[in-house]
């Protein structure tokens, strides 16, 4: 038990999200981890450090000169076959991007947190999703977490969804910065031989190795004309397109095994909150999610038949799982932490657009964009959403993007 | 601060002379500072303001481009041209900056992080053009801005947030990796000595070619508490243990920089200065009509 366990309950401790994600990382047992400090992941590297020091996690650890070397010591542990992990967000992404993008394509089960944290520049080292949301093409896994215990319990899923051998591909949980990575709450620790078993056996590199006994040139040059040409690349391409929508039937999988060992359950791809008799809803991703079904509450007790639909897997994009959810109602708003400057709206409110497509009937839908660099979407914000929203419903229209904070 | 400490910073305290007035070169609505109290960064702001003041740099013509760290923040405080830029990268901005506008006197701020850690590409780099920039870099042995992990300086043995059982690496010796880069200066000077630091800051800045600047500061907060380096009036004194006073040897733990650090310039040679030669290969090479 952790020295940290609450007496009456020997399960729980109290920490915050990115202690929670230094629990999950000593639970899945990886062999090598490779940091780079960063605001707001800090704290979880100095965890998983300690844990590290203390024996809790029998893995080597290696602090890079940078999050580039981070990424590419990965590679070179995954491909000997060790289970790896790491965490970063912000500038520091950005300085991985270049290992960061190749690490799909070969097929490399890394698991990696997005502590997430605005984009730059103006500088600022607060929470915001924009670094996630600047992933969405890089084929990466994209997974959302609401609450600490998730941030917990999604990274050690995250393992066993990479290393499925119908998906191969390396998994980002994202939480929160600030407030999911500082965020105090009791959480459950599963049990170490229930998480061995959940695991089972590492298998990170039975498809492109670098192992003496299996001699092969890894990731050589393709495209073009020649034998590598383009029908390699497109063969690539294919496969990494269908290791994504496997993904969508894994992800579910793995959370009801989850839910079946560990007793706690959670809506893998979309989660339908008060939606099922409600006339609209408003769209939410990450920590923002409680604040929302806070306001949904209350605005249920003032008589408003308003839902809330949280998106927990982004990448891949759960099409069949939103067209669903928003079948069942007549307007919509959507709540992004970031900007998509190229559509003028929040990126959530922009992909949304491509399951409205799918709808007998056209909805409509305002793009709300708040908690941009730390700041706080409160139950009064959400208010304002579930009221424009709800209005669409008698056409009176709002045109977004809706800026929740700007006169604060 | 104790009376060792007291008489050892009264000795080594020169008194600038009437007209040196440190606010004239700070911008005052950033006050206060976030510097935490001892740390050696601020010490070495003062060294350089006082250096460009004796040098008499007009502050318009003054361009301070500092990295990401606590280190890299002091920048923003001087009252110039000042420009935060991301973290590792101040050598590469500056030497575009120094390259479109020669006339300017740049200043590279940077932490041992920002210039060895991830930045240190750049450094190698920039000590092989010799382009004319003068470059500080703060070194306090780790990362004091993120909380005090390890660093390519970190001396071994030492204990931060991501070596809770010391340090096993190697650190680096900035100084001679700067000489065998081809840097045109290169010194080395410990926060103790503000005078002698000044003095240093000024023939780096007055060097026609790359001057490295390793200055000894020491991080009071999450490196000084962690390993109990004890208030920064000792930390300081340890910086160099030939200057500490006879009696303190017992009072203090063991030094944990290497026991004699060299200081002073170390290597000044007369390499060209990359910025001429580039002007002069450049006009040669268009008037021959060459390829561009
Ligand atoms: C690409 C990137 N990675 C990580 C960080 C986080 N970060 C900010 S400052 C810093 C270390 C600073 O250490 P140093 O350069 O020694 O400066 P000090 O704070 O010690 O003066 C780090 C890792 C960042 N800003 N950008
Ligand atoms: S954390 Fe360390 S380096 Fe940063 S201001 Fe405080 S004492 Fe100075
Ligand atoms: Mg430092």
């Amino acid at each position: 038990m952790p020295d940290t366990a609450l007496t009456n309950e020997p399960n729980s401790i109290v920490c915050d999200g990115n202690e929670a994600a230094a629990w999950a990382v000593s639970l899945a047992k990886p062999d090598m981890v490779a940091v780079y400090p960063i605001t707001p992941q800090s704290s979880l590297v100095e965890y998983v450090s300690q844990f590290i020091a203390d024996g809790k996690i029998d893995a080597d650890l290696m602090d890079v000169e940078g999050e580039h070397s981070v990424m590419s010591v990965l590679h070179g542990a995954c491909l000997a076959g060790a289970r790896t992990y790491t965490a970063t967000c912000g500038p520091g992404l950005y300085y991985m991007f270049e290992p960061y993008v190749r690490t799909p394509g070969m097929r490399l089960p890394i698991v990696m947190s997005v502590v997430t944290r605005d984009g730059l520049t103006p500088q600022s080292v607060w929470g915001g999703q924009q670094d996630a949301m600047m992933l969405r093409e890089t084929g990466w896994i994209q997974i959302y977490c609401e609450s600490v215990q998730e941030v917990l319990d999604s990274l050690i899923m995250a393992f066993r969804i990479a290393e499925h051998r119908d998906v191969m591909l390396p998994v980002n949980i994202c939480h929160d910065g600030n407030y999911l990575s500082y965020g105090v709450t009791k959480v459950i620790l599963p049990e170490q031989e229930m998480v061995d078993d959940f695991l089972g056996e590492k298998d990170t590199n039975w498809h492109v190795a670098l192992d003496p006994d299996r001699p092969m040139s890894v990731d050589p040059l393709t495209g073009g004309e020649g034998p590598g040409g383009p029908s390699t690349f497109v063969r690539y391409r294919k496969s990494h397109c269908a290791g994504m929508q496997n993904a969508l039937r894994v992800i579910t999988e793995t959370h009801d095994e989850w839910e079946r060992m560990f007793g706690r359950s959670y809506a893998p791809l979309v989660e339908e909150y008060r939606l099922d008799d409600a006339d609209y809803a408003i769209i939410t991703i990450g920590s923002m999610s409680g604040a929302g079904k806070d306001a949904v509450d209350v605005a249920r007790e003032q008589g408003e038949k308003v839902g809330l639909i949280r998106i927990k897997t982004f990448r891949p994009f759960p099409m069949a799982a939103l067209t669903s959810a928003l079948a069942k109602v007549k307007a919509i708003g959507v709540v992004d932490r970031s900007v998509s400057f190229a559509w003028n709206c929040g990126p959530v409110y922009q992909e949304i657009q491509a399951v409205l497509y799918q709808l007998e009937e056209r909805l409509p839908a305002i793009s709300f964009i708040g908690g941009l660099a730390g700041a706080d979407i409160t139950g009064e914000h959400f208010a304002r959403v579930i009221e424009s929203t709800g209005k669409q419903l008698a056409g009176e229209m709002t045109e977004g993007p809706v800026w929740l904070n700007e006169n604060e | 601060m104790n009376k060792i400490a007291a008489d050892a910073y009264a000795n080594n305290q020169a008194t600038p002379p009437g007209d040196f007035e440190i606010k004239d070169y700070l911008r005052l609505d950033l006050m206060p500072h976030f510097m935490c109290p001892g740390c050696g960064h601020g010490i070495a702001l003062r060294a350089l303001i006082w250096a460009i003041h004796e040098l008499g740099i007009d502050k318009d013509n003054l361009a301070i481009v500092s990295g990401i760290g606590c280190s890299g923040r002091v920048g923003a405080y001087i009252d110039a041209n000042t420009f935060h830029f991301t973290h590792g990268r101040p050598l590469a901005m500056a030497t575009g900056l120094k390259l479109a506008r020669p006339e300017l006197e740049v200043i590279v701020i940077s932490g041992d992080g920002d210039c060895l850690a991830i930045g240190g590409n750049h450094l190698i780099h920039a000590c092989r053009r010799n382009l004319d920039i003068t470059c500080l870099m703060l070194n306090n042995e780790v990362y004091g801005m993120t909380g005090g992990q390890v660093s390519p300086t970190t001396s071994e043995t030492m204990l931060t947030t991501t070596t809770t059982t010391g340090n096993m690496e190697p650190a680096f010796d900035a100084c001679k990796l700067a000489e065998a880069a081809g840097a045109g200066l290169v010194g080395r000077e410990v926060t103790l000595q503000v005078p002698t630091l000044k003095n240093l800051i000024k023939e780096g800045i007055a060097h026609d070619g790359f001057s490295f600047l390793e200055i000894i500061s020491d991080c009071t907060e999450v490196y000084g508490r962690k390993n109990d380096l004890g208030e920064s009036a000792e930390m300081i004194l340890k910086q160099k243990s030939d200057l500490r006073p006879e009696t303190f040897y017992d009072t203090v733990d063991q030094p944990f920089r290497p026991n004699k650090l060299e200081t002073g310039v170390l290597v000044c040679n007369d390499r060209p200065e990359y910025g001429a030669a580039y002007r002069t290969h450049t006009r040669k090479g268009n008037a021959q009509g060459g390829e561009k």
